[in-house]
């Protein structure tokens, strides 16, 4: 009959605006500002830099090593290195940026940024309210607004920061390690080939100790060539993640066999 | 008292007109209620307008509008300055008096409608012998502005929505005009305060609104029809169908003149229902014989409300037609559905009273509507769309 799919049509938003005053749970829209819904895990929208500790400046695991900016497809992002050198996280001394700037009204939130770094030093951010009436400035962040502690990583992607928690750690122990292997296989040496010399004994004992600074310096002299190219890339430890662990060995390979050439396209087509 | 506060609009003017010279009362006493009138009904379009956004709103499970005041009362207000303080702008290739003419013709046309429509016991600005006349004079010339508009903004968007508004408007005109024709023929006026006198007797306490007969009811349904595409209004709402033609006549408008196209499609709104409630809804009477001690007014605009709430439930619930759909409604159903109906009501008027005519009538709309209407879905094939490619 015609007609008939009208009143059945009439009779289902009238159910509807009926229902909207009755049940809770019918209502599909949250009253924003002062209502949030939880960001999924997976959400991003413009990069940050993450560090360590409770000093912003000292902690930041950024090494100025600007692959980053070379990948960037829109290139947002200007890294300038610093003159001097501070111990990163397994103690290395490293450069660290002087100057790094992302201009998020250029980032394209592509997530390559974070893909290649193979310091774990730059991560997704989800905060979306960035509105600003100053639309030259107020969009380009500087290293003070884009650092964010490590904390404030677990909290907006937990598993991920769980999984690159424990790949550095699992790195900080191996470099140790090895450091301490070199260390003392170096001690071993000084100690038979000088072994009335109380002079070489005196400078290769300190280094035995598990120290950062004398340990590391002491390895790196020992240490073979291969760990001596900078930057040392951290190895992924399990491939339990879900999205972290694959792109990283990519550019951990690369930054290892390559590291100082410019890449000439993105990691991933 | 009763009869006080019915009159209490008409006590109030004729009090306000005794201050004044006998030779100034006649034309105080026009330009009052024509300001009464200008004044009211942007005050309801502005209630409106909430009342539509909240009750869309519910409808689609939302909250709608409540930031402005209490429950979002004011967002009318937050939204009539924010029309006020934007910018006026006038294409260049644009017919400048033209498109500046056109809103103009549209709120002015608009608001003639209500110059013949009683509003409640004795509260009629013009008692016109020729007032459904008037009215249909002044609804079509509302299509006249929507052209202007369309052809003075000199933008293929606004020639489209023209095109589309005017092709639909005079196509309902027709089936508008011979919805209301069969109730001339049965109260023999075409004054609408005479119209509403016809409705005015009750029999075991229920009204004779032209409704509870066969014809009229049929007629009531095809003028709903008739008056919604009249008034632009979804379903029918082609003319502007934002997803294919950007806002359709009204494009090139902005700030104030934008306002006032979409204060004369609601005040448009508010005057078909109120002719509508006025030629099958008894107008200013009361539903019950019980109720006749309520004030006349309130009936009247109770009934405009009740319309109105039907209008925003309406848009709520229907998808936007296609074209074709438009006009093989119009021609092919709702056109031969009130030619049939003036047939209907010739034969209601010369079978007499009892209980024949009422099966006679009803047995042949009923009828007609059945046949033609599995006629129109016989024709209708659901299922997985066909695409056809030009070679």
């Amino acid at each position: 009959m015609l007609g008939e799919g009208i009143l059945k049509g009439l009779a289902e938003t009238a159910r509807n605006f009926a229902g909207s005053f009755v049940s809770k749970e019918r209502m599909t829209t949250v009253e924003y500002p002062e209502v949030r819904l939880p960001l999924p895990e997976a959400a991003r929208n413009f990069p940050f830099l993450v560090y360590d500790g409770n000093d912003w400046e000292k902690g930041l695991r950024c090494v100025a090593c600007q692959i980053c900016e070379k990948e960037c497809p829109p290139k947002c992002i200007y890294i300038e290195k610093s003159k001097d050198k501070k111990p990163d996280y397994v103690g290395k001394p490293q450069i660290y940026p002087a100057k790094f700037d992302i201009d998020i009204s250029v980032c394209m939130s592509c997530q390559i940024c974070v893909e290649v770094c193979p310091f774990e030093a730059i991560k997704m951010n989800t905060e979306f309210e960035l509105s600003t009436d100053d639309r030259f400035g107020g969009l380009l962040l500087d290293r003070k607004e884009l650092a964010k502690s490590n904390e404030y990583y677990h909290t907006i992607h937990p598993t991920e920061a769980t999984e690159v928690d424990a790949r550095l750690a699992a790195e900080k122990a191996k470099v140790e390690a090895k450091a301490k292997a070199a260390a003392e296989s170096a001690a071993a040496k000084a100690a038979a080939v000088a072994t009335g010399a109380s002079a070489a004994a005196a400078t290769a004992n300190p280094a035995v100790e598990p120290a950062y600074a004398s340990t590391t310096k002491a390895a790196e002299i020992a240490a073979a060539p291969a760990a001596a190219t900078a930057p040392a890339a951290p190895k992924p430890v399990a491939g339990t993640g879900t999205d972290g662990p694959a792109p990283i060995t990519e550019a951990e390979k690369k930054a290892a066999t390559e590291p100082a050439k410019p890449s000439e396209g993105e990691p991933k087509a | 008292m009763i009869d006080r506060l019915d009159q209490i609009f008409v006590l109030l003017k004729h009090w306000i007109l005794g201050y004044l010279p006998a030779s100034l009362q006649t034309p105080a006493g026009v330009i009052l209620s024509v300001v009464c009138i200008i004044g009211l009904y942007p005050a309801l379009f502005a209630l409106t307008t909430v009342l539509e956004r909240k009750g869309v709103g519910r409808i689609q499970n939302r909250l709608g509008p409540n930031r402005v005041g209490p429950f979002g009362i004011l967002q009318p207000m937050a939204d009539g300055i924010k029309s006020l303080t934007k910018e006026d702008i006038v294409p260049t290739s644009a017919d400048a008096v033209v498109h500046f003419l056109a809103p103009v013709i549209l709120v002015v046309t608009v608001f003639m409608g209500f110059a013949v429509l009683p509003m409640g016991r004795n509260m009629v600005l013009v008692d016109m012998d020729a007032g459904l006349l008037f009215y249909f004079a002044m609804g079509a010339s509302s299509e006249l502005s929507v052209f202007m508009a369309g052809w003075g903004s000199r933008n293929k968007y606004s020639l489209l929505g023209a095109m589309r508004a005017v092709a639909q408007m005079i196509s309902y005109e027709v089936a508008l005009l011979l919805s209301s024709v069969v109730i001339v023929m049965m109260t023999g006026s075409l004054s609408l305060v005479k119209i509403v006198e016809a409705q005015n007797h009750y029999s075991y306490g229920f009204p004779h609104w032209f409704i509870f007969t066969p014809w009229g009811l049929a007629g009531f349904l095809m003028y709903a029809i008739a008056g919604t595409a009249e008034t632009n209004r979804s379903p029918f709402d082609l003319p502007e169908g934002e997803s294919e033609l950007v806002a359709g006549y009204h494009t090139e408008y902005s700030g104030f003149k934008f306002a006032l196209f979409f204060l004369g499609e609601y005040v448009a709104m508010f005057s078909i229902s109120g002719l509508g409630s006025t030629l099958f809804l008894g107008g200013w009477t009361a539903p019950l014989a019980a109720l006749q001690w309520v004030p006349s007014w309130i009936w009247f605009f109770g009934k405009l409300f009740v319309s109105m709430c039907v209008f925003i439930w309406l848009r709520g619930t229907l998808p936007r037609l296609r074209q074709d759909q438009l006009m093989n409604f119009a021609w092919k159903f709702v056109l031969p559905m009130c030619l049939l109906n003036l047939f209907v009501a010739a034969l209601w008027r010369f079978l007499g009273e009892g209980l024949l005519r009422w099966v006679i009538c009803s047995g042949i709309l009923i009828l007609a509507y059945a046949v033609m209407g599995s006629a129109e879905m016989r024709r209708k094939h659901f299922g997985p769309r066909t695409y056809r490619y030009a070679e």
